[in-house]
C-alpha cells in the first residue's frame, strides 16, 4: 500500500497520473469516468443542442417576420416551437447547467472524482441518446408538436395521432433519468466529499446552488416522469389517467407538469445565481456581501419553488381562494430574489470592478433580470395574468428570466471558467463584441414582445392576420433576432478558436479565490496533488501562497477522502470506481428499451433483460474492501 | 503540461466525430422523412374513386394511384386517426357500436361479409350494401371514405399496426384500436353471426 | 372611472374583419378594470427598475478612495442598506398582493346575467348557443352580438381539446376544459366590434381560431337576435336556388345544418344565417361571394388541416353554391 505521504511531489504525480488517467483510444474515451472528461461532453452536447434550438427559433422567426407568411407550414411550425422549448429546457439548460457542476463542484470542493462516477458516465450517454431520439424524430418529420407543456388530451391518444406525443414524452424519461442521476451525485459528492475544514458555512456559493439544484431536480423530477409515463400509458395500453369519462382528469396533468415545471426553472436559475455569486467577487476583488443571507435566498427559493405551480395554472377555472394563495406565494418569490439582488449590488459597490467579459455579463445579468422578475411580479397577480398569460408577454417574460437569467451568467460562466478547463483564455476583445451584441439585440429582440402581447397576440400561433396590428414589431423582434444570433455567433467563434490557439492561462488568471483555481489549468485527472485543507471561505486569498494539504490518500489505486457532513472532518477513505464500458452498454440498453416501450409494453419486459446483464456487469464484484476508515 | 492535455486529443477528435455522425444520420433521416398530407390534390381523388370491384361486389384491386402513394389510409396514424373522427362524425355507431355490431354487422367477430380487403370496404361505404347500408357517396369525399376504411380496416385487424389510433376520451367498451381488439375479443370465443344481418354472401 | 355610454355609430368604429383585440384598449367593464391594474403594477414595476438601475450605475460608476472600503463600519452600513431594500421589497410586493386581491373582488361581484351564451369550442371554430327558453334558442358561429352595458354570462366547453376564450379588450381569458364547465361574465361598456381568439394552444390550426363580438345597443341586438330566430332565408334569386339544391346533393349537408331545410349535420359550423356574418373560417377571412368560393373550392389550402374536405365542384356548382352561403343573412 502506498500512500501519498511517503512521495516527493514528482513521484506522487507520476503515480496519481497512471491510477486516474483513462486509457488513450476509443474504448478508453467511451469508459472514462473522469468527471472532467464526462462534464466536458455534456457541455459540448448542449451547446451543440443550444445552436440548434436558436436555429429553430431563427426559423419561427422567419415564419412570423410576416402576417400570414408561408415559409414554414402550421405542422412544421408546431414541430418546431414544440422542440425549441422541449430542446432548451431538457436538452440545453438544464443538463448544461448539471454539466457545469460536473465539473466545478468536485474542483471546487477539493476531491478527486464526482461521487458514483459511473452513474455519472451512465447519465450522459442516456442523454445523449435522448437528445437523438428527439431531433433523429424531427429529421424525419414525426416531432412532437404538442409544446414542451404536452396537455391532454391534445396529447393523448384521441387527439395526437402516430408516435409524436409519445416520442416527448420518452424524451423527457430520457432527460430525467440522467439528470436524477447527476442530481444524486452532486448531493453526495458536496455532502460526503467536502475538503477537511470545508464546513458547511464555508462552501463557495456556487456548490451551494448546486446542492440546492441537485435537491430540487430530486423532489421535482418524479412527478414528470410520472406524467410523462403515465401519458404513455394511456397512449399505449389505454389506462384512463387522463380520461375525464373514466374518472380521470385532464387538469391532472397540468399538475403534474407544473408540479415539476415551475421548480424546473430554478433548476436552470439557481447554479445561475451560483455562477453570479462565484464570478461577481473575483471581479470586484473583495468577498460576497452577504454570505449568509444568499444561502439562505437559494433555500428559501428552493423551497419556495414547489408552491407556487397553480400560478401556470389560473385561467383553467380553478378556486378563487386556491388562486390567491398561489398569487401570494409566486409574489413572495420575488423576496429572496431582491436579496440576492441588493448583496450582488453591495458587492459591486463596495469592490472595485475590472471590466473584463465575465463582470460585463454579469451586469447583464442583473438588468435583464430584474425586468424578468418584475414582469415575474406583474404575472403572478391573477386579474394581470387572465390578460397576459399564454400571450407574447409571457414569451418575452420567461426569455428574460432564462437567457437574462441563466444564459447571461452561463456565458459569464464560460469566460470564467474556459482557462479552467481547457488551460487556455477566451478572446477578451471577441468577448466584448459578443457582450455588446448579445445584450443589446436581446432587448430588441424580447422586449417587444411585451408590447405584443398585451396588444393581444396569443403564443404559438404559426401566422397572423394582415389587419391585426402586430406586422411592424414581429418584422422588428425578426431582424433584431438575426442581430441576437450574430452575437452567439461571435461567442461560438470565440470558444472554438480558443479551445486551439487561446492564451495560456496559468493556474489562476483570475486571482479568484476558489479551490478549483488551486489545481493546474487544466487540471490533471486527479485534480489535486493532495487534497486541500480549507480554513475559510475563500482559502486562495487567506492563505495566497499555500493551501496546507491532507495526506494518506493511497496512490496505487483510485481513493478519495470521505469527510463528514457539518465540519468535514475526515472519516474514511473509500475507493473510487475504475473506468468501464458497462455503463455505456447500460446506456444503450435502457435506450433500446425506452424506444421499444413506445411501441410495445412487452417491450419492458424483454427490454430489461440487457439492462440487467449490463448491470451485473457494472456492479461485478472486485473482491476488495470499498472503504477504510 | 499535464496529463489530462495528453488525453484530451483523442476525446476531442471522438467528440468532434460524434458529432459528425450525428449531423450525417441526420441529414439522411432527413431525406427519408415523409409530411404529414392534408389535402389531397383533386385529381388524386378522381384517381382514387376509380376502384375496380369484382363483379360479386367482393374484393378487389385498389387504383395505381393508392400504391404510387405508399398505402397511405392502411399506414399513416394521421389519416387512421381522422378515419376514427369521421366514424363519429357520420354515426356509423348507431348501427355498428363501437365495431361490436347492432343493426349492422361486427367489425370483431372475424366476419367480414364482403371480405376484408380496403378496397371492398371502401366500396360498400360509398356504394352502400344490401339490407340496410346506406351509400355515403353524396355524404362524404371519396378521401374521407378511405380514411373511414383505414379505420374500420384497424377495428377488425388481428394484429394491431403501431399506427392504429389510441382510446377514446370516451366510456371504453372495448379495447382500442392499437391493442389489435379483434384478436383479444376472438380469443374470447367469437360472436355468432346475427341472422338479422342478413345473409352470408 | 367607467365610462358613459356614447353613442357611437358602428360603422366608423371598425371596417373590414379587423376589431380591437387589445388588452390596453379595454371597452368592457373587466377590460377596464384589468388595463387599471396593468398600469398601476407596470408603473410601480417601473420605478422599482429604475431605482435598482441607478443603484448599479452609482455602484458601477462610483469614484473610489485610495484605501478598499472593506472595513467593519462600511459593511455594516452596507447591511443596513441591503435591508432597507429588502423591507422595501417586502412592502412593495404586499401592496401588489392586496392590489392583486382587491381587482380579483371587484371581478367576481355576483349578479344575475341578462344573456347566456353556451360555448362549444372545437378544432378550429366556436360554436355559440344562445339559450332562450322562452323566445327559443339558437346558434352562430365564430361571431356573437351582445347588447351594451348588459351582464353576459358565457359557459365555456370544449367538445375536443382545451381551448382558451378571450376577448382582450373585454376581460381576461378562460380555458375550456374538456370535462368541465367554465364561466365567464361579459359586459361591453360601449358599442363595437371586438375580437377574440383561442389563447391555448389546441392543435394545427390553433392559429386561426379567432371570432367576434359584436356589442351593439339593446334595439339592434333585439333585431339581430330575432333574425337569428328565422329560419335560414328563402332567397328567389334562381343562383342562390340553384345553389341551395348544390348545398343538399354534394355532401355539405352532411355536415352542415341550415334551419328549414333538409341539412341538418351538426359536425361544421350551422349555416343557417352565415352571409350575416362579417368573417369565414373562423376569423380567416372577409365574408364575401369571393372568399366564401375560395373557401369552398379548397378549404384545406386556405387552412391546412381543417376538417371541412375539399368538395370537386363545377365552376357553375360553386358559383352557385357561394351566391346561396352569401343570400343567407
Amino acid at each position: 500500500m502506498v500512500t501519498d505521504a511517503d512521495l516527493d511531489e514528482a513521484e506522487l504525480e507520476r503515480q496519481l497520473a497512471r491510477t486516474w488517467t483513462s486509457k488513450p483510444g476509443f474504448w478508453g474515451a467511451i469508459a472514462s469516468v473522469d468527471h472532467k472528461v464526462v462534464a466536458r461532453r455534456y457541455i459540448v452536447t448542449a451547446f451543440v443542442f443550444l445552436i440548434l434550438g436558436g436555429i429553430l427559433a431563427l426559423a419561427m422567426r422567419l415564419q412570423l417576420s410576416q402576417p400570414e407568411a408561408r415559409f414554414v407550414d402550421a405542422d412544421r411550425y408546431n414541430q418546431i416551437f414544440t422542440m425549441h422549448g422541449s430542446n432548451m429546457m431538457f436538452l440545453f439548460a438544464v443538463p448544461v447547467m448539471e454539466a457545469m457542476a460536473v465539473y466545478l463542484v468536485p474542483l471546487m470542493v477539493g476531491t478527486r472524482n464526482i461521487a458514483f462516477p459511473r452513474l455519472n458516465a451512465f447519465s450522459y450517454w442516456l442523454f445523449l441518446a435522448g437528445g437523438l431520439l428527439l431531433w433523429i424524430s424531427f429529421a424525419l418529420d414525426t416531432a412532437p408538436d404538442i409544446g414542451w407543456f404536452a396537455y391532454v388530451p391534445l396529447s393523448g391518444p384521441e387527439y395526437g395521432a402516430g408516435k409524436r406525443a409519445d416520442i416527448w414524452a420518452q424524451m423527457i424519461t430520457f432527460t430525467e433519468v440522467s439528470a436524477l442521476a447527476i442530481a444524486v451525485e452532486i448531493v453526495v459528492t458536496v455532502f460526503k466529499q467536502r475538503a477537511p475544514g470545508m464546513s458547511l458555512d464555508r462552501i463557495p456559493l456556487l456548490v451551494w446552488s448546486m446542492l440546492v439544484m441537485a435537491f430540487l431536480v430530486i423532489m421535482a423530477m418524479p412527478a414528470i416522469m410520472f406524467a410523462s409515463s403515465t401519458l404513455i400509458m394511456d397512449r399505449l395500453v389505454g389506462t384512463h389517467f387522463y380520461n375525464p369519462a373514466e374518472g380521470g382528469d385532464a387538469l391532472l396533468w397540468q399538475h403534474l407538469f407544473w408540479f415539476f415545471g415551475h421548480p424546473e426553472v430554478y433548476i436552470i436559475f439557481l447554479p445561475a445565481v451560483g455562477m453570479v455569486s462565484t464570478i461577481l467577487p473575483t471581479f470586484v476583488q473583495r468577498p460576497v456581501f452577504g454570505y449568509l443571507p444568499l444561502v439562505m435566498a437559494l433555500i428559501a427559493t428552493g423551497v419556495l419553488a414547489f408552491g407556487l405551480w397553480v400560478h401556470h395554472m389560473f385561467v383553467v377555472g380553478l378556486p378563487r381562494l386556491g388562486e390567491s394563495f398561489f398569487t401570494a406565494s409566486s409574489m413572495s418569490i420575488a423576496i429572496p430574489a431582491g436579496v440576492q439582488i441588493f448583496c450582488w449590488l453591495a458587492t459591486l459597490w463596495s469592490g472595485r470592478p475590472v471590466f473584463k467579459t465575465p463582470l460585463l455579463f454579469v451586469i447583464g445579468f442583473i438588468i435583464t433580470f430584474v425586468i424578468g422578475g418584475l414582469t415575474g411580479v406583474m404575472v403572478a397577480s391573477v386579474p394581470f395574468d387572465a390578460q397576459v398569460h399564454d400571450t407574447y408577454f409571457v414569451v418575452a417574460h420567461f426569455h428574460y428570466v432564462l437567457i437574462g437569467g441563466a444564459v447571461f451568467p452561463l456565458i459569464a460562466a464560460v469566460y470564467y471558467w474556459f482557462p479552467k478547463m481547457t488551460g487556455r483564455m477566451m478572446s477578451e476583445r471577441l468577448g466584448q463584441w459578443a457582450f455588446w451584441l448579445i445584450f443589446i439585440s436581446f432587448h430588441l429582440t424580447f422586449f417587444p414582445m411585451h408590447i405584443l402581447g398585451l396588444q393581444g397576440m396569443p403564443r404559438r400561433i404559426y401566422t397572423y392576420q394582415p389587419d391585426l396590428p402586430w406586422a411592424g414589431l414581429n418584422l422588428f423582434v425578426s431582424l433584431s433576432a438575426i442581430i441576437l444570433s450574430l452575437g452567439f455567433l461571435v461567442f461560438f467563434i470565440d470558444a472554438i478558436r480558443s479551445w486551439s490557439f487561446g492564451r495560456p492561462a496559468g493556474d489562476n488568471p483570475w486571482n479568484a479565490p476558489t479551490l478549483e483555481w488551486a489545481t493546474s489549468s487544466p487540471p490533471p485527472p486527479y485534480n489535486f496533488r493532495s487534497i486541500p485543507v480549507v480554513d475559510d471561505r475563500n482559502p486562495l486569498w487567506s492563505q495566497p501562497d499555500a493551501l496546507p494539504v491532507s495526506s494518506g490518500l493511497r496512490t496505487d489505486r483510485r481513493e478519495l477522502l470521505i469527510t463528514g457532513v457539518v465540519e468535514a472532518l475526515p472519516e474514511a477513505r473509500e475507493s473510487s470506481p475504475q473506468d468501464s464500458v458497462w455503463p455505456f452498454w447500460a446506456a444503450i440498453a435502457t435506450s433500446v428499451m425506452l424506444i421499444w416501450s413506445i411501441f410495445s409494453p412487452w417491450a419492458v419486459v424483454w427490454g430489461s433483460i440487457p439492462i440487467a446483464i449490463a448491470l451485473i456487469g457494472w456492479f461485478w464484484p472486485k473482491g476488495e474492501a470499498e472503504d477504510e476508515s | 503540461m499535464s496529463p489530462a492535455v495528453s488525453g484530451k486529443g483523442p476525446v476531442r477528435i471522438f467528440e468532434v466525430c460524434c458529432v459528425a455522425a450525428l449531423l450525417a444520420v441526420a441529414v439522411a433521416i432527413g431525406l427519408l422523412r415523409v409530411p404529414r398530407q392534408y389535402r389531397t390534390d383533386p385529381p388524386v381523388s378522381a384517381a382514387l374513386d376509380a376502384i375496380r370491384l369484382m363483379p360479386s361486389g367482393i374484393g378487389g384491386a385498389p387504383p395505381e394511384v393508392y400504391f404510387a402513394l405508399n398505402q397511405p389510409y392502411e399506414n399513416t396514424a394521421y389519416d387512421m386517426s381522422q378515419g376514427k373522427r369521421l366514424y363519429s362524425w357520420f354515426s356509423c355507431a348507431s348501427c355498428h357500436g363501437e365495431g361490436e355490431g347492432g343493426a349492422g354487422p361486427s367489425f370483431l367477430d372475424g366476419w367480414w361479409l364482403y371480405g376484408p380487403s380496403i378496397v371492398s370496404i371502401v366500396a360498400s361505404i360509398r356504394d352502400g350494401r344490401p339490407h340496410g347500408m346506406p351509400p355515403f357517396r353524396d355524404r362524404m369525399t371519396i378521401d374521407e371514405i378511405w380514411q373511414l376504411s383505414g379505420y374500420v380496416k384497424s377495428i377488425g385487424a388481428y394484429s394491431a399496426k403501431t399506427t392504429a389510433p389510441g382510446r377514446n376520451d370516451d366510456r371504453q367498451n372495448r379495447p382500442a384500436e392499437n391493442r389489435s381488439p379483434a384478436a383479444l375479443l376472438f380469443n374470447e370465443g367469437p360472436s355468432p353471426v346475427h341472422p338479422e344481418q342478413g345473409p352470408s354472401p | 372611472m367607467r365610462a358613459p355610454l356614447i353613442l357611437l355609430p358602428l360603422p366608423v368604429l371598425l371596417s373590414g374583419c379587423g376589431g380591437s383585440q387589445s388588452a390596453l384598449d379595454a371597452q368592457g367593464y373587466s377590460g377596464a378594470l384589468l388595463r387599471d391594474l396593468i398600469v398601476l403594477i407596470v408603473v410601480v414595476c417601473l420605478v422599482v427598475w429604475i431605482g435598482v438601475m441607478i443603484m448599479l450605475a452609482w455602484s458601477l460608476t462610483r469614484r473610489r478612495d485610495g484605501q478598499a472600503g472593506d472595513s467593519r463600519g462600511s459593511e455594516q452600513r452596507l447591511g443596513v442598506w441591503v435591508s432597507g431594500a429588502v423591507a422595501a421589497t417586502v412592502l412593495i410586493i404586499g401592496g401588489l398582493t392586496i392590489l392583486s386581491f382587491q381587482t380579483t373582488r371587484s371581478l367576481d361581484r355576483a349578479g344575475d346575467p341578462d344573456l347566456t351564451i353556451r360555448v362549444r369550442a372545437q378544432q378550429w371554430w366556436w360554436q355559440f348557443v344562445y339559450e332562450d327558453a322562452d323566445a327559443g334558442s339558437f346558434q352562430t358561429a365564430n361571431e356573437i352580438h351582445i347588447p351594451v352595458g348588459k351582464e353576459v354570462r358565457v359557459r365555456l366547453e370544449s367538445t375536443d381539446v382545451i381551448h382558451s376564450f378571450w376577448v382582450p379588450s373585454l376581460g381576461g381569458k378562460q380555458d375550456l376544459v374538456p370535462g368541465r364547465e367554465n364561466l365567464l361574465t361579459l359586459r361591453a361598456e360601449r358599442p363595437g366590434v371586438y375580437r377574440g381568439q383561442c389563447a391555448e394552444f389546441c392543435g394545427l390550426q390553433h392559429s386561426h381560431m379567432a371570432f367576434f363580438v359584436i356589442a351593439e345597443e339593446e334595439e339592434s341586438y333585439r333585431q339581430w337576435a330575432a333574425t337569428q330566430r328565422q329560419p335560414g332565408a328563402q332567397t328567389g334569386e334562381a343562383e342562390a336556388s340553384a345553389g341551395k339544391a348544390v348545398f343538399m346533393a354534394r355532401r355539405c349537408a352532411a355536415c352542415h345544418t341550415i334551419r328549414g331545410t333538409g341539412a341538418t349535420g351538426t359536425t361544421g359550423p350551422d349555416l343557417t344565417h352565415v352571409g350575416s356574418r362579417r368573417t369565414i373560417a373562423a376569423g380567416l377571412m372577409d365574408n364575401t361571394r369571393g372568399s366564401l368560393a375560395a373557401w369552398i373550392a379548397d378549404p384545406q389550402t386556405l387552412k391546412p388541416g381543417n376538417n371541412m374536405p375539399l368538395v370537386p365542384l363545377t365552376g357553375d356548382e360553386l358559383r352557385q353554391l357561394s351566391a346561396y352561403m352569401e343570400s343567407l343573412k
